[in-house]
């Protein structure tokens, strides 16, 4: 009877070691927190999509969990602190405004790994941060846009004027003005990341204002769908659409979550895990652009070499000279952006035909 | 078959008591049914669901941090419903309680003394309570209909909060990201015991106001004088009170508790201002509002009930991958279970067969006791 | 096709949906029931309709099916507050929760898909005439079927027997009963038409508006739909007023970013809720003609004596 005791106690022992993470055989716990629900075919939908590759990748040495639509704000931090306290070994908290509520309850965790998508803040040794250049991929759309567009017009459908956003339409009109330097960008902010109705009828108002190609930085299918109803071309986002406008479809900009999400579990898993703050693109395979399709092939050949250049690290869309909008001179010929300023960015370059909402 | 009701002469304390527990029985038998219709063990669900969420320290404070808006707006929204106001809007009073209460810390970052804390939560009544007098004075003035003129404010002030996080109260360290800058130390609502839990004092504030306002519509003529009216403004009119006055008293209550709630849950549970600071409190203290049977100790409990559905859904999906949906589903579930079972304290349930009997007898008028449904 | 006739067309898809939701609702008030589970209803239409529709292949099947499961979703809610006199409000925004929840649940394998769209119809020759022809002539069948109901309601409300019926139930249940009129079962039959039109409303945004399903797609607009009644103080067409006064200025402001006039954004997404409340303090000062207009037991539980 005692001996049973003692046995057992000796493997509650060994469990809890392994809980913490000391024994690297058991299955390492991923957890996710989204801040939609994983069917908005978008943001959330992409990184579950990520979460699923993990599982698919590690089988048995993985063990995952989620949380969806998680608001921002009290919530989230009560949601990041149950999955440290239920095992998990490494929690991804995928939306800018998790960024305080991780670092903070990182504090209370050391055992516990964090990942912070789109953040900067890193205030403790078990926080890293991860975010993707999509910027890169909507400089090759401002190429296509210009070469296809017959209006010299393209319109934007823009969520929320935060640097990301401002940032994806500097570097469209970037790439656009490389091969028409009078091309125009019509910026519509449907203050919403997700609303299809909304978005829709953000579409339908720039196409009746005579633009003939349409992006969004919005999440869901609805402008490719009305793009395709009125017979012009359109950009994805976030995910491949092509099924929602297989005539309408240029490219897309998809992320890929999945290949960063492996890497970090299989580093936890193995016990290398280390802080970092990556800002990866189309050379790490993170921003991938759908196929080109629906274009004659010399634009499309001409889309591929803007990729590849990208992606070699010869090219970099933010590359002087560049104007901000005023006029004033930003980047002096043959410089580039910094991360810091691209981080931050809160203005438009010259050519932008809209004001920042400031 | 038909189901009658047989108004009781007097409503039952009975029922009062057990109807709760009725209303829990259904919804774990419902429960069990719905989980195991989806391959899950319906043992551990409901386990996960209203134990695992009470059995940790920190799991409680959690539960007060979420249940602290959700009662103090809850007990406004009572005596707004008691007098027949029809404020559906306290999400919006709820934002501008918070940005007024925010004005210090963030638009005067230096001034850093003890009273600011104070002044924040005075700063944030009033502003809740001002947003919640123009749907008042609308009303009194113009004649305008309270439930539209308060649900449209609730975007108004949203995009409000939005400009502002987004432009001129952005945080100049912040690379440009919509939040503010954080609050200084003598901002932040201290947390009730710390070393336990992040559980703030906004929710002593939440049961201090209950039994408060508790007190006043038990015991003196204000509360008197809230019922009149609401049952009656004919006789509030008899009686000498005024209905005008009343609107705004009631508006302006809700308003600063909620505005009260908004610069609590800013100052006390996320630290700066942010696009979205709410999901949805002021929406959600409806339902706790009639749950509580708007009786602010019964709000209490109500608000209590609401956060734990909420911290359950996400212990069920995390422990057995219960998903969010099934989780919402499920929560109206019960509040259908209990609104039911709440009949009970009323009426008798009769089950007759036959066909129904014509009609001839005198309809009676919103059961004694009970709240005013009406529509001034 | 002018811009003009553009914007309008765009409008009229915008207020489409809240017209039918809201001319429901409005029947369902009229009687003297207050539903706040509009939202829930409709998104329970959207993904009935979407998911038939995509089973099928028939968008019409679809349509016929977010009409019944609206109706049965709003018997959920009529057994509660009319046979066991729950409170109407809490109801209907549990209904609301459940709804939300409940569609999602459903829907998970319906992500992603591109649905069927019901298409336009298009009336030949004449949908070509210069600015109306495509605004009259050329639109989706859902458009006609939400004008012929606010016409069939404004009818059936003010100028029949029936309609009178429903009336005096809202305005006065308890002289309604004392002459023979069977309050319940009529306020049963004004709450299913209400969840029936929430329903069609929801498959007009997963069938014509954006063919597709998300969650929460419906975004908000059973509430839109709700405070237009209120806006229209209950007259029919007065809620058709107020959907495309809403719609328009949507869209306007849509337009007015594009043009580049440098207004916040947030601003001017504000404006349809701005303009809705300055439009109803005009239209309400008249105290009288507000005062006929508003069913008297509006949100009142009722049981008959005995």
């Amino acid at each position: 009877m005692t001996k049973t005791l003692t046995t057992l106690a000796a493997a509650a022992a060994l469990t809890a070691l392994g809980a913490s993470g000391a024994a690297a055989q058991d299955a390492t716990k991923a957890c996710y927190i989204y801040v939609g629900p994983i069917g908005d075919f978008g943001w959330s939908y992409q990184h579950h999509q990520g979460l699923l590759e993990v599982e698919e990748a590690m089988g048995d040495d993985v063990e995952t969990a989620y949380l969806e639509s998680v608001p921002e704000g009290a919530d989230a931090e009560r949601a990041i602190e149950r999955f440290a306290r239920s095992g998990c070994d490494i929690v991804f908290t995928t939306s800018f405004g998790f960024m305080d509520a991780t670092n903070k309850v990182a504090g209370k965790f050391p055992d516990v790994k964090f990942e912070h998508a789109t953040g900067y803040k890193r205030e403790h040794p078990n926080v890293a941060t991860y975010n993707s250049r999509f910027y890169e991929g909507r400089y090759v759309q401002g190429v296509i846009a210009a070469k296809l567009s017959e209006a010299g017009v393209a319109g934007y459908i823009a969520s929320f004027p935060i640097p990301e956003v401002v940032r994806g339409i500097n570097s469209f009109m970037l790439g656009a003005q490389s091969v028409n330097p009078d091309f125009k960008v019509k910026v519509v902010w449907a203050n919403t990341w997700f609303d299809p109705g909304k978005e829709a009828d953000a579409a339908k108002a720039l196409v009746d204002q005579g633009v003939d190609i349409i992006t969004q930085h919005t999440d869901s299918t609805a402008p490719m769908q009305v793009a395709a109803e009125r017979g012009i071309k359109a950009f994805g986002q976030a995910s491949d659409m092509i099924e929602f406008g297989p005539d309408t479809q240029l490219t897309s900009i998809v992320d890929d979550w999945g290949p960063y999400y492996i890497e970090r579990v299989k580093a936890v898993h193995e016990g290398t895990w280390e802080q970092h703050d990556v800002w990866a693109g189309m050379a790490e395979g993170h921003v991938v652009m759908a196929p080109y399709t629906n274009m004659p092939d010399d634009v499309k050949q001409m889309a591929e070499e803007v990729e590849a250049k990208i992606k070699s690290g010869e090219f970099h869309p933010f590359t002087g000279p560049v104007n901000k909008q005023d006029g004033s001179a930003w980047l002096a010929e043959g410089d580039t952006a910094s991360d810091e300023e691209l981080l931050g960015m809160n203005f438009y370059v010259e050519g932008v035909d809209d004001k920042l909402p400031n | 078959m038909r189901i009658e009701l047989v108004k009781r002469p007097q409503h039952s304390a009975l029922f009062s008591a057990v109807s709760p527990f009725i209303a829990l029985g259904l919804t774990v038998i419902a429960g069990a049914i719905m989980f195991s219709l989806l391959g899950k063990n319906p043992v551990d669900a409901l386990y996960y669901y209203f134990i695992d969420p009470l059995r940790e320290t920190w799991s409680l404070h959690e539960l007060a941090v979420k249940a602290a808006p959700l009662i103090l707006i809850g007990v406004g929204l009572s005596v707004c419903y008691l007098s027949n106001n029809w404020n559906i809007g306290a999400e919006g009073q709820f934002i501008i309680g918070a940005v007024a209460g925010s004005i210090l810390p963030i638009v005067f970052p230096d001034f850093q003394f003890w009273f600011v804390l104070p002044l924040m939560l005075v700063m944030g009544i009033a502003g809740g309570a001002a947003y919640g007098a123009i749907p008042a004075l609308l009303k009194v003035r113009f004649n305008t209909n309270e439930i539209l003129s308060s649900l449209m404010l609730v975007y108004v002030a949203q995009l409000f909060l939005d400009w502002l996080v987004r432009g001129p109260w952005r945080n100049p360290e912040g690379y440009n990201f919509p939040e503010t800058r954080n609050f200084h130390d003598y901002a932040v609502l201290p947390e009730i015991w710390s070393a336990s839990g992040r559980a703030h004092w906004g929710f002593v504030f939440a049961l201090v106001v209950a039994v408060a306002v508790w007190f006043v519509m038990a015991r003196t003529l204000k509360g008197f004088e809230v019922k009149v009216i609401g049952q009656s403004p004919r006789a509030g009119r008899f009686a000498g009170f005024s209905h005008g006055r009343m609107v705004f008293f009631a508006f302006m209550l809700a308003g600063g508790l909620a505005g009260l709630a908004g610069i609590s849950e800013v100052s006390g549970a996320i630290g700066q201002l942010r696009p979205s600071i709410s999901p949805g409190y002021g929406f959600t203290a409806i339902i706790v509002a009639f749950l509580g049977r708007l009786n602010p100790l019964g709000i209490v409990a109500a608000g209590l009930v609401l956060a734990l559905s909420y911290l359950g859904g996400e212990a069920a999906q995390i422990s057995i991958g219960v998903s969010d949906k099934v989780a919402r589903a499920f929560q109206g579930m019960l509040l259908f279970f209990v609104l039911a079972s709440d009949t009970l304290i009323h009426y008798r349930i009769r089950i007759t067969s036959g066909r129904a009997r014509a009609a001839g007898g005198r309809a009676q008028a919103a059961p004694a006791g009970e709240v005013p449904h009406g529509h001034a | 096709m002018g811009m003009l006739e553009a914007i309008l067309l765009t409008v009229a898809t915008a207020a489409t949906p809240l017209l039918l939701a809201a001319i429901g609702e409005l029947v369902s008030e009229r009687s003297g029931v207050l539903n706040l589970g509009v939202e829930g209803m409709m998104i329970m239409g959207a993904v009935t309709g979407f998911g038939v529709a995509l089973t099928t292949g028939s968008p019409w099947l679809g349509v016929f099916a977010a009409i019944a499961v609206g109706a049965l979703f709003s018997l959920l809610f009529a057994f509660l507050t009319l046979t066991l006199v729950t409170n109407q409000v809490a109801t209907g925004l549990a209904l609301t929760l459940l709804g939300l929840g409940l569609s999602g649940m459903l829907g998970e394998g319906f992500v992603g898909r591109p649905g069927v769209k019901l298409t336009a119809i298009d009336i030949p020759v004449l949908s070509d005439l210069p600015l109306v022809g495509k605004l009259v002539f050329g639109q989706d069948p859902l458009f006609y079927v939400s004008i012929a109901l606010t016409a069939a309601v404004a009818y059936f409300l003010f100028y029949t027997r029936a309609g009178l019926t429903l009336r005096s139930v809202g305005d006065n249940h308890g002289s309604a009963h004392a002459l023979g009129i069977r309050v319940i079962l009529i306020r049963y039959l004004a709450v299913m038409f209400g969840g029936a039109c929430a329903g069609l409303a929801g498959a007009y945004l997963s069938l014509v508006y954006t063919p597709q399903w998300v969650e929460n797609m419906t975004a908000g607009r059973g509430w839109i739909a709700l405070a237009l009644v209120v806006f229209a103080s209950w007259r029919p067409w007065r809620v058709f007023a107020g959907a495309y006064l809403f719609g328009a200025v949507t869209i306007g402001q849509l337009h007015a970013q594009a043009l580049g006039f440098g207004i916040p954004s947030q601003l001017l997404s504000s404006l349809p809720y701005l303009a809705t409340i300055v439009v109803l303090v005009l239209i309400s000062r008249n105290r009288r003609l507000t005062m006929v207009n508003t069913p008297a037991s509006l949100g009142r539980p009722f049981v008959p004596d005995r």
